[in-house]
């Protein structure tokens, strides 16, 4: 395949089956999204997020951009931004693994750390502090752009359905949500009987340490309607099924595949024998190895040791 | 008996308990029950007669809102999980 920049190399990401870890009578497979140009599933939402502003004419040449990102969006912003000149800032919280840091300062982001007992809320929250008092920058705000699942309505969906027409069941973690909505809405247009499970990781309590619960946040791309369940997997299980995905099926992924994979174990049981699920990937595994998520030792041991930084 | 996650958030109302314990057979009687025991926590959980927006109630990690809600079925072993409702990594 041969592409004229970078930004076309996004998408066309693989579907592999796991015959090794799927129940008796089950198929599943996975999407590696961590095939993608800068490593995970964000690279398809930011050339949305930006080229759907470029149109409107909201993001000027040479203007800068400012998201709230745990990492792998922001490092496919700032790839993309490199291609066409524009700069960037990244809000993330403080305890964001060092190889995200690296990566970002390397393609010449300027970080903003938000403090770690805040979680993404607190990205969030300072994100859009900033951009209301800086009318010079451009926040296209993924946790509330239509463009973040229209991505995954246009390109992420379309593929699945290219290669398994048959599929049944999707199932994908919950960040913003713009995954499951866009996903969602592309499979159920195609065949209102396949059902859509989301992931959500268990953060513990160091993210739950609100002050209050009116500073909860329910990001607004995404539509609960599309959902079929909601599962919550913590540290131990999603660390538990990565590294099965390793051991067993030879796949070096990220921790939040892990937590899918286990939610979609968990579902098989509900949907007609014989049935085809796909679990989406969002990245491999490069950007957590600092965080000891696949040191050897005990599982147990090592969820609660990584607990405070699993998911920054 | 059901066990009942409370949030760092709500530990203030039981006591620093991160887990209570609470008889019933759906998510809403364990829940009454939680707040008939702990009653700082009610108005906390509860806007009139059903859960605040910003708070995720699970039973056995499954989100009640996809099961029957708070006629969501509690089994004596099982775990409900209050969560409040954040922004995820992304």
């Amino acid at each position: 395949m041969r592409f004229d920049d970078i930004t076309q190399a996004i998408g066309g990401t693989p579907l592999v089956g796991l015959p090794n870890l799927s129940p008796p009578g089950y198929h599943l497979h996975i999407k590696l999204e961590g095939h993608n140009p800068t490593g995970s599933v964000k690279d398809r939402v930011a050339l949305y997020l930006i080229e759907q502003a470029e149109k409107q004419g909201v993001l000027q040449p040479g203007q800068r951009i400012l998201e709230p990102t745990s990492g792998n969006t922001g490092i496919a912003l700032a790839a993309i931004c490199r291609t066409r000149g524009y700069a960037l800032t990244c809000v993330m919280p403080e305890n964001t693994s060092e190889e995200r840091k690296q990566i970002l300062t390397m393609f010449g982001a300027e970080l903003v750390f938000s403090p770690a007992t805040e979680g993404s809320n607190g990205s969030v929250r300072m994100a859009q502090e900033m951009a209301a008092g800086d009318p010079a920058v451009f926040m296209p705000f993924q946790y509330g752009n239509p463009a973040n699942p229209l991505a995954h309505y246009e390109t992420t969906a379309p593929e699945i359905l290219a290669d398994l027409p048959e599929i049944a069941a999707f199932v994908a973690g919950l960040g913003t949500g713009g995954t499951v909505t866009g996903v969602g809405k592309r499979l159920k247009q195609h065949d209102p009987a396949i059902k859509v499970y989301a992931a959500e990781p268990e953060y513990g309590d160091l993210v739950y340490g609100l002050r209050n619960l009116d500073e909860g946040y329910v990001p607004e791309v995404l539509d609960v309607d599309v959902l079929d369940s909601r599962i919550k997997v913590d540290s131990r299980g999603a660390l538990e099924w990565t590294r099965r995905l390793a051991t067993e099926e030879g796949i070096f992924a990220g921790v939040s595949t892990g937590a899918a994979l286990a939610v979609a174990v968990r579902v098989c049981k509900r949907l007609p024998e014989g049935s085809h699920i796909v679990v989406l990937s969002p990245d491999g595994g490069w950007k957590y190895l600092s965080t000891g998520a696949y040191a050897p030792g005990d599982l147990d041991e090592i969820a609660d040791r990584i607990a405070g930084t699993l998911w920054a | 008996m059901p066990t009942v996650r409370i949030p760092t958030v709500l530990r203030k109302h039981t006591d620093n308990q991160a887990k209570v314990t609470a008889d019933g057979g759906t998510v809403g009687d364990v829940l009454r029950a939680v707040a008939k025991q702990y009653p700082g926590i009610k108005e906390q959980l509860f806007d009139g007669d059903t859960v605040r927006g910003f708070i995720n109630v699970y039973v056995d990690d499954e989100d009640i809102r996809y099961l029957d809600g708070l006629d969501s079925a509690v089994a004596p072993d099982d775990e409900v999980a209050i969560m409040p409702a954040v922004a995820g990594g992304a």
